[in-house]
């Protein structure tokens, strides 16, 4: 028995191309590094609007620059955004990424800086947010279904508590998620190092494994071509090896418990791609926090589930990031980064499965609106993954 | 009191989940997936999340970990010991 069934509901905003997000931002989305002030003076303005600055979009190209532009196209897609203004230094990028926002049907629109400056731009740029805004304010929750909600995972600041008791407890949740017709994800490829043999046997098919393997070797070659050592200190991380974590297959067997025990891995997407159907997608994807979680904001997902051992603080600026720790120390030190304490799974207080109904009857309350600690303390982290060097 | 955990009863280290453990202190260990005890002595102080050995264990020897190989013993420990990046390291990169 689980606290969720298929007649589980959620209230969420319900937008125009029937996906449902959790929360009702309008964003003001720069296109590149040079139309970050804009973009903040027009936040500054208009208040209940939020500006994501970010470092790159000039003299990218190929494969990076296709990865530039799907993940703000996602972030503007994303159903947890209402509306979207773009701001770019010139009006052709600028436009691009207001076409594929503008798939969805939500309100957007873009402003290029040359031939007007900042000053009119800004001005401009924010008599649409304020439109916008107050167009965002009058929308309502509905009910939606629990199959509704997009819910990713990564892990981060991890110790030898992740793979004991925050990490099951997401597994838990996935195993609980999985059979209601969720759809799910995961990633941080190099992360599986040690374990990748365990995601391939949970493939739901030879094609899935086939894409797996090929996502995860092409990420090993990525390692081998440019390491200088084995990696120590970077994976595992400082953080982890203070928290007692050894090695980067000790590290990505504790990570692996975030599938949990049942889930079949059911399709694999590339960096911000958007999942097609039902079902736990593995998305190849940076390790790196930050990076990871605004890929998962880019491909659609609504809810993140973060567990910690150290005590990662990150934060999203449009998904909300729910952390789950079992390690005492950390729950008593960083208490108001911690939505989800744990701990009494490690003193065998709780069972897996009441630490993962725990998990999710948090995650019911945020998607039902209640503010995440990210959240509360301001945290949005969105950081770009860049591929290779610009032109 | 749950001093330290382990996954599978084929594990050679296991993770210290207290804080304060001291060379020479008797701790108690929760086999998770077969809900079982064991008893083994500290003979280092061990932080929290950092592992102790559950065997006396040579360079060369694999490190089980959730039943599986979670990298080799580069430096002799015994059990008891404070196992990490001293005396253990990946097989991998």
């Amino acid at each position: 028995m689980s606290i969720i069934d298929k007649n589980t509901t959620f209230l969420g905003y319900r937008r125009e191309n029937g996906r449902v997000g959790v929360r009702n931002h309008v964003i003001i989305l720069p296109l590149d590094d040079l139309s970050n002030a804009a973009a903040e003076a027009v936040a500054y303005n208009i208040k209940g609007a939020m500006a994501i600055p970010h470092s790159y979009g000039r003299l990218q190209f190929g494969a990076d620059l296709d990865l530039h532009f799907r993940t703000l196209i996602g972030t503007g897609c994303n159903p947890n955004v209402a509306a979207v203004v773009v701001i770019g230094i010139e009006d052709g990028w600028t436009q691009k990424v207001v076409d594929g926002i503008k798939a969805t049907g939500k309100p957007v629109v873009g402003f290029g800086i040359e031939l007007h400056g900042d000053h009119d731009t800004i001005m401009r740029a924010s008599k649409a947010a304020r439109e916008y805004v107050q167009w965002a304010s009058e929308k309502q929750r509905e009910t939606c279904a629990i199959s509704e909600l997009w819910v990713s995972t990564k892990c981060g600041e991890s110790d030898t508590t992740s793979g004991c008791g925050a990490n099951p407890t997401v597994g838990n949740a996935f195993d609980k998620l999985h059979p209601l017709g969720s759809i799910l994800c995961f990633g941080e490829t190099t992360e599986l190092t040690g374990g990748e043999h365990i995601v391939a046997a949970r493939c739901a098919s030879d094609a899935v494994r086939d894409q797996f393997m090929f996502m995860f070797n092409r990420y090993q070659d990525v390692i081998n071509r440019h390491k200088t050592s084995d990696l120590s200190d970077s994976q595992p991380t400082k953080g982890n090896i203070a928290g007692g974590l050894t090695t980067i297959e000790e590290k990505a067997l504790g990570n692996i418990q975030k599938i949990g025990k049942l889930c079949s891995v059911d399709g694999v997407i590339d960096k911000a791609e958007m999942p097609t159907h039902p079902g736990l997608w593995f998305m190849d994807s940076s390790s790196a926090a930050a990076e990871m979680v605004t890929l998962c904001a880019a491909s659609g997902y609504a809810v993140h589930f973060f567990p910690t051992g150290q005590g990662n603080v990150i934060g999203n600026p449009i998904l909300p990031v729910i952390k789950i720790c079992a390690n005492p120390r950390t729950v008593r030190t960083m208490s108001e980064h911690i939505d989800v304490d744990t701990t009494g799974l490690l003193q065998r207080e709780i069972t897996l499965d009441q630490a993962g109904d725990k998990l999710l009857e948090n995650m019911l309350r945020t998607a039902n609106g209640r503010l995440t600690a990210a959240e509360a303390l301001g945290h949005r982290e969105f950081s770009l993954t860049r591929l290779y060097e610009s032109a | 009191m749950i001093h330290f955990v382990l996954h599978d009863a084929k594990d050679n280290v296991a993770v210290v989940v207290v804080e304060g453990v001291k060379a020479g202190m008797a701790m108690t260990g929760w086999i998770m997936d077969e809900d079982r005890m064991i008893d083994v002595k500290a003979q280092q102080d061990i932080p929290i999340g950092h592992k102790v050995a559950l065997k006396d264990m040579a360079v060369g020897d694999t490190v089980w970990k959730y039943g599986i190989d979670m990298g080799k013993v580069v430096a002799p420990v015994q059990i008891g010991q404070h196992a990490h990046v001293h005396n253990i390291k990946t097989k991998r990169w």
